[in-house]
């Protein structure tokens, strides 16, 4: 299991950390976002790329579950 | 929201903004100019007596619209969030880059897709300058360019911006004779003040629910092969071509084309700019209306930013008009692009933890 800190960064770069993580061999990588674009954003670069996605509303910001 | 959703989302959006562009064309607004971020930006800069251009003065409504449709929906959907702090002083700068380069290329990437919907062949050569801007902004991306982290402020420093922008209207409604207006030119063209702010006010709400972005629809096709943000851009551009078809004001050619000019190379070097700078930016000139409606500080920023852009590309004789570009506009436009790409090796190197 991985955590991607997300929070703070405009688009594209959340996707882009996500896209580093996923070269790694981690079933599963958590990404926090604390914005709507990139929530989305993430979500379906997950999604694309053979991940399962499950969101956590943490308050503040929200943890992006990516299972493979 | 699932991916079919946003997808549906998007189409709408650009379908949307296409009508609304050509409504507004037909009701008083200027040629291929029924909604153009750059160009609106401008006129309010001269109302405002930023520049004193006699032919680009009017507070456009749709500029306020945008913002306040996108914050009145982010209320109502709590997704107003006040965040900024991520290189503000860049922003600012970047914004400002964006306005001269869309005055020499005159349009942003909204009014590039409306020019290029009816039929001028100078906005499709332009779009090569554009797609080349978000391009190179991508190979920076990948080095790691980053503006760094915003941050979670106050509420007031979130609600300034809107707020900002109920003082123009009000201003606009009630005081119209403090701002300056043209008599003759573009900014004298324009339609109805209260159906320009009610479709603007329309466009902000679609806009912040789909999240459409000009430059990011180009941006995630290069980097990830996703051409879901695109579909925006094409359905504007599909909707928009069959209303000029059906309203007559379809013109295929480079010549006789409404307020734009035919020198190619600064109408690629211009949009490149553009397309460069919102790369940066994480998103296109609408889409930092739409953030500044829902808190985003550093899009306000990026606001003031072009606003200060506008005004230096009239006072300094930057912008282009119809009889084509200024020795001032293309000095000021490979200046900028020396900036922009000092700036992206610049900021690359930075950890971006």
């Amino acid at each position: 299991m991985k955590e991607v800190d997300a929070r703070g960064l405009s688009c594209p770069q959340p996707v882009l950390l996500l896209a580093e993580a996923l070269k790694g061999s981690d079933k599963e990588i958590t990404v926090l976002v604390d914005d709507f674009a990139p929530l989305e954003n993430v979500s379906r670069y997950a999604q694309n790329h053979g991940c399962t996605v499950k969101h956590n509303d943490k308050g503040d910001y929200t943890e992006i579950i990516c299972t493979r | 929201m699932s991916k079919s959703k946003e997808t549906v989302g998007l189409i709408a959006t650009g379908a949307i903004i296409g009508i609304i562009a050509i409504v507004l064309m037909a009701n008083g607004n200027p040629g291929n100019m029924g909604f153009c971020i750059a160009c609106f930006i401008r006129d309010t800069a001269g109302a405002l007596k930023l520049h004193s251009a006699p032919v680009v003065q009017y507070l456009r409504p749709e500029v306020i619209g945008i913002i306040l449709g996108s914050f009145f929906i982010s209320l109502a959907t709590k997704e107003f969030k006040v965040r900024g702090g991520s290189s503000p002083a860049i922003r600012f700068f970047l914004g400002l880059m964006i306005s001269i380069g869309a005055l020499v290329f005159l349009g942003c990437p909204l009014r590039m897709v409306l020019r290029m919907s009816a039929g001028d062949l100078n906005a499709w050569v332009g779009l090569i300058g554009f797609v080349a801007g978000v391009y190179v902004g991508t190979l920076f991306l990948k080095k790691g360019f980053s503006l760094n982290r915003s941050h979670t402020l106050s509420q007031a420093e979130g609600t300034v911006m809107p707020i900002f922008q109920l003082v123009l209207l009000a201003i606009l409604v009630f005081a119209p004779t403090a701002l300056a207006f043209s008599e003759k030119g573009p900014g004298s063209m324009h339609a109805p003040l209260a159906l320009s702010l009610c479709l603007a006010l329309v466009v902000g709400v679609f806009a912040q629910r789909s999240r459409i972005c000009q430059a990011g629809g180009i941006r995630d096709v290069i980097m990830f092969k996703d051409p879901t943000l695109l579909w925006g851009s094409l359905a504007l551009l599909v909707v928009a071509l069959i209303a000029n078809l059906v309203n007559g004001s379809f013109n295929l050619g480079f010549t006789g084309q409404p307020i734009a000019h035919t020198e190619w190379i600064w109408n690629i070097l211009g949009l490149f700019i553009v397309g460069l700078a919102s790369t940066f930016l994480g998103g296109c000139p609408m889409r930092q209306l739409v953030l500044t409606g829902t808190g985003n500080t550093d899009s306000a920023i990026t606001y003031v930013g072009m606003l200060v852009g506008a005004a230096f590309a009239h006072n300094f004789g930057l912008a282009s008009s119809g009889e084509g570009t200024t020795p001032n506009g293309r000095i000021a436009t490979i200046c900028i692009i020396v900036i922009l790409l000092a700036l992206g090796s610049w900021n690359s190197k930075k950890a971006q933890a």
